[in-house]
């Protein structure tokens, strides 16, 4: 499979301070790859250098196969953006700010214009809005025009920096369904983000930023393999329930306040219910608790709220 | 937004050829429309427009017969009205025209990087060298249009307000209408390229900054600068190199022949700080970081 997205010891310094440490980003051909990281942590610096807006203290970047920033000029149209919150024209209508756009493309067809930029104003929901000055948006109506102007093309790459932000949940869901629709249609999506949920729904990889490295990276399925299940059963027998647990093998076996919980490790979730029915302890509830990327984001980045420095 | 029917719009591109639509001056005509369609540069135009409008209003209305403090001029275009799109220029082009300049050529980067456009533009992709040519080459174009107005608003006013007829110039003689349009062009083109180097050094003030409102009173402080500067003796070694030494030449243009000594050096020099200042421009914002 070859990369959408390929950096090597991507390194950004700005002063004394290091942005973005000497990240290897490996995005998949056709795959939603998910750039998690807390704020500040380096994810839209790497974003920028990744489009030849921002240049590289060391490393080196290919994006759909080419050199960044070298070949940005034959790569870019191959590539919709949304980087670091929408900008556009204030007294522009969002329609004119997209003709905008197009019109500094020297590689978009002017003949079919009209017609593409019709399609993306359809398919971000903002049809109706228009003619609407630029200034008169809301941050979610500023937020699609940025959407519909990364779609103004069939795009080979679509890179959407916190594509959620500032939408209502209606508007998240219909920015997922997008995401996953143009996927569908063979679109690689590097979409960063700091809402797990957004990406646990959607992404097929990610890659998990901390104070400028990446502490993680693969298939979704990848990284859940390195976080252990375990098992929850719920049930009034609770010291009884824990020396069977102990038995099967499910070492930190503890009892809480609503039974007791262990990791289920090699054994089957099914054979320990079994096991504690035959011992005669009455099993109200069984649970296998699979982490979620939230777990593996916290176990990997710490659980504070802190901006990274 | 829509789900499958529209799914079909978002297969991969095919491989793109870089120059297949590269109609040259698409984004110049946008960036120019962009330019003409903002309130605030409207609003200066306007005011470009009326200031030779207000000066014949001011001179129908006084008896004129004293004219001891004022410019050439000013006393002719009561004789012939045509004057009026002359003298329009001349009293304009020390403060009001490069301070339009300074505010169009100022905004010219400094805006977009400052409300992020800039960044957008820069991955439709808009190569950083095409971007500032065509932010130079509207800016200039904005110079010429606001200059050819003035003319055109001054020698309508004036013919309206007074007689009009051959010309007399300066030095004694007369040329007939045709012959006045063409020094009038030459006028106004020429006071275009002493706006087109103040142009240049306002692009590239502008990349240095995020702040729009900086790099205009910056680029709005050097013409003062330079006449400041113009008015001290012990530096007449400096003065042929001035930017503002060759802005008040006009009367040159209304001598048979003209005189074209200070011309050629006015032309020679903004084309000297246009090539100087817009190189760089070019290096500034070729290198910089785009973080806004």
């Amino acid at each position: 499979m070859t990369s959408a997205i390929a950096t090597t010891g991507l390194t950004k310094r700005f002063g004394k301070r290091t942005a973005v440490d000497a990240i290897d980003l490996d995005v998949p051909d056709g795959s939603v790859y998910g750039f998690l990281g807390p704020n500040g942590s380096g994810k839209t610096t790497t974003i920028r250098i990744l489009l030849g807006l921002a240049a590289a203290t060391a490393g080196s970047v290919q994006v759909l196969g080419e050199r960044i920033p070298d070949g940005a000029g034959t790569v870019l149209p191959r590539v919709g953006a949304l980087v670091d919150g929408p900008a556009f024209h204030p007294y522009l209508s969002g329609r004119d700010n997209l003709v905008r756009l197009d019109a500094a493309d020297r590689t978009a067809s002017p003949a079919d214009r009209r017609h593409r930029i019709d399609v993306a104003l359809e398919r971000v929901g903002l049809a109706a809005a228009a003619g609407k000055n630029y200034r008169a948006y809301s941050q979610g109506m500023r937020q699609r025009l940025g959407l519909a102007a990364a779609l103004l093309r069939p795009r080979e790459l679509l890179v959407l920096d916190e594509p959620t932000n500032g939408l209502d949940p209606q508007g998240t869901r219909e920015v997922r369904n997008l995401v996953s629709e143009v996927a569908t249609a063979g679109t690689t999506v590097f979409l960063s983000s700091h809402l797990l949920s957004e990406v646990d729904q959607i992404c097929t990889h990610a890659g998990i930023m901390r104070s400028g490295s990446l502490v993680a990276q693969g298939s979704i399925g990848s990284l859940r393999a390195a976080l252990t299940t375990r098992l929850r059963i719920d049930t009034r027998a609770r010291e009884d329930a824990v020396d069977v647990l102990r038995r099967m093998g499910l070492g930190d076996a503890v009892a809480d306040h609503q039974g007791v919980v262990g990791e289920l490790g090699s054994a089957a979730a099914e054979d320990v219910v079994e096991e504690l029915v035959k011992s005669g302890i009455p099993v109200r509830q069984a649970i296998v608790e699979r982490p979620g990327l939230e777990e593996l984001f916290v176990a990997l980045t710490g659980e504070g709220f802190d901006v990274d420095e | 937004m829509s789900t499958s029917d529209l799914a079909q719009a978002a297969v991969p591109a095919e491989p793109v050829d870089r120059t297949r639509f590269a109609v040259p001056g698409r984004f110049l005509a946008s960036e120019l429309a962009l330019l003409l369609r903002r309130r605030r540069n409207l609003a200066m135009l306007c005011v470009l427009a009326a200031a030779p409008v207000i000066v014949g209003l001011a001179l129908r209305a006084s008896s004129s017969s004293d004219d001891s403090g004022a410019p050439a001029f000013l006393g002719q275009v009561t004789d012939n009205g045509l004057f009026l799109g002359f003298s329009g220029l001349m009293l304009l082009m020390p403060f009001f025209l490069p301070l339009s300049m300074s505010v169009v050529s100022g905004d010219s980067v400094a805006g977009e990087a400052g409300s992020g456009t800039l960044r957008y533009l820069l991955i439709v992709p808009v190569s950083r060298g095409r971007l500032l040519a065509v932010k130079y080459a509207s800016c200039v174009l904005f110079g010429l249009i606001a200059t050819v107005l003035v003319v055109t608003s001054g020698m309508v006013a004036g013919a309206v307000m007074f007689s009009t007829g051959d010309v007399t110039l300066l030095s004694g003689t007369s040329i007939g209408f045709g012959e006045t349009l063409w020094r009038a062009l030459l006028m106004a083109g020429y006071a275009a390229v002493l706006l087109a180097g103040l142009a240049a050094i306002g692009v590239f003030v502008s990349t240095l900054t995020e702040v729009p409102v900086a790099a205009m009173a910056s680029v709005a402080s050097i013409p003062v600068l330079s006449q400041i500067l113009g008015m001290i003796p012990q530096l007449s070694w400096l003065h042929p190199w001035l930017l503002t030494d060759t802005w008040r030449v006009f009367d040159d243009f209304l001598r048979e022949p003209m005189m074209t000594d200070t011309i050629g050096r006015g032309l020679l020099t903004h084309v000297g700080y246009a090539a100087v200042f817009f190189s760089l421009a070019w290096a500034r914002l070729t290198s910089r970081d785009v973080t806004n």
